[in-house]
């Protein structure tokens, strides 16, 4: 079975981007495809990598950019809800004349469609968040 | 088969419990994760609603979150099934769809 997965939620908020990645483990531990995780609203704030958690505790975006390079996942970030909130990639960052850019590994900047897309082309679509 | 409603906050800091149960068809499932788990408890306010609930679902609780907010299974509602992420992973296969009350 194929999932998408939405994440509306930042990490170490409540729980979803914790919820999120463990769904996405076990699914994929079942022999499931998790064909895309989208994050949207503050849920984009998992994919930076200037975050420096103490080292006692869980890497949220580490461990989603080391799930995305072991199963080649697609870990897309919603770019309007990007902007706004101070996540750019290489390119983003040179077309808003902005010093450096912190997306982390294996994330990627896009569009909503992207989650229509993966509405559609899924059989589930699990939503996370607040 | 039906939906399966998902409920990720608790009863006594946001309504989500009651518009789900107030809206799920009957023969539905409904899984408790996060703090929504604290609505699967006996001896809460919102426990007898829960428990009229399961009788007309099926209602599940997420196992790891209860065990991290210190919570034994002894201490969930009669009918109330407990399961993992593997068994998360295997209601949402088996409903038709899954509704986020979030």
């Amino acid at each position: 079975m194929k999932f998408g997965i939405l994440v509306n939620e930042g990490p170490y908020t409540h729980e979803a981007s914790d919820s999120a990645l463990q769904f996405t483990r076990a699914a994929l531990a079942k022999g499931h495809e998790v064909t895309r995780v989208f994050f949207y609203h503050d849920g984009v704030n998992n994919g930076t990598r200037l975050g420096v958690p103490p080292q006692d505790d869980r890497n949220i975006t580490r461990e989603w950019s080391s799930l995305a390079k072991e199963h080649e996942l697609d870990l897309v970030v919603c770019i309007a809800a990007a902007q706004r909130r101070g996540l750019l990639d290489a390119d983003e960052a040179k077309r808003h004349g902005k010093d450096a850019d912190n997306i982390a590994e294996g994330f990627r900047i896009s569009g909503l469609g992207q989650l229509i897309e993966v509405a559609i082309q899924a059989d589930r679509l699990m939503v996370f968040g607040d | 088969m039906a939906t399966l409603h998902t409920v990720n906050k608790s009863p006594f800091e946001r309504n989500a419990l009651d518009t789900c149960l107030r809206l799920a068809k009957q023969g539905s499932g409904i899984l408790f994760l996060e703090d929504g788990v604290y609505g699967a408890l006996k001896g809460t306010a919102a426990s007898e609603k829960v428990a009229k609930a399961a009788g007309e679902h099926k209602v599940y609780v997420l196992g790891p979150d209860l065990a991290a907010r210190g919570m034994q299974e002894d201490q969930i509602l009669d009918g109330i099934q407990v399961v993992d992420y593997a068994g998360f992973v295997d209601l949402a296969a088996e409903h038709d769809r899954v509704n986020a009350w979030l």
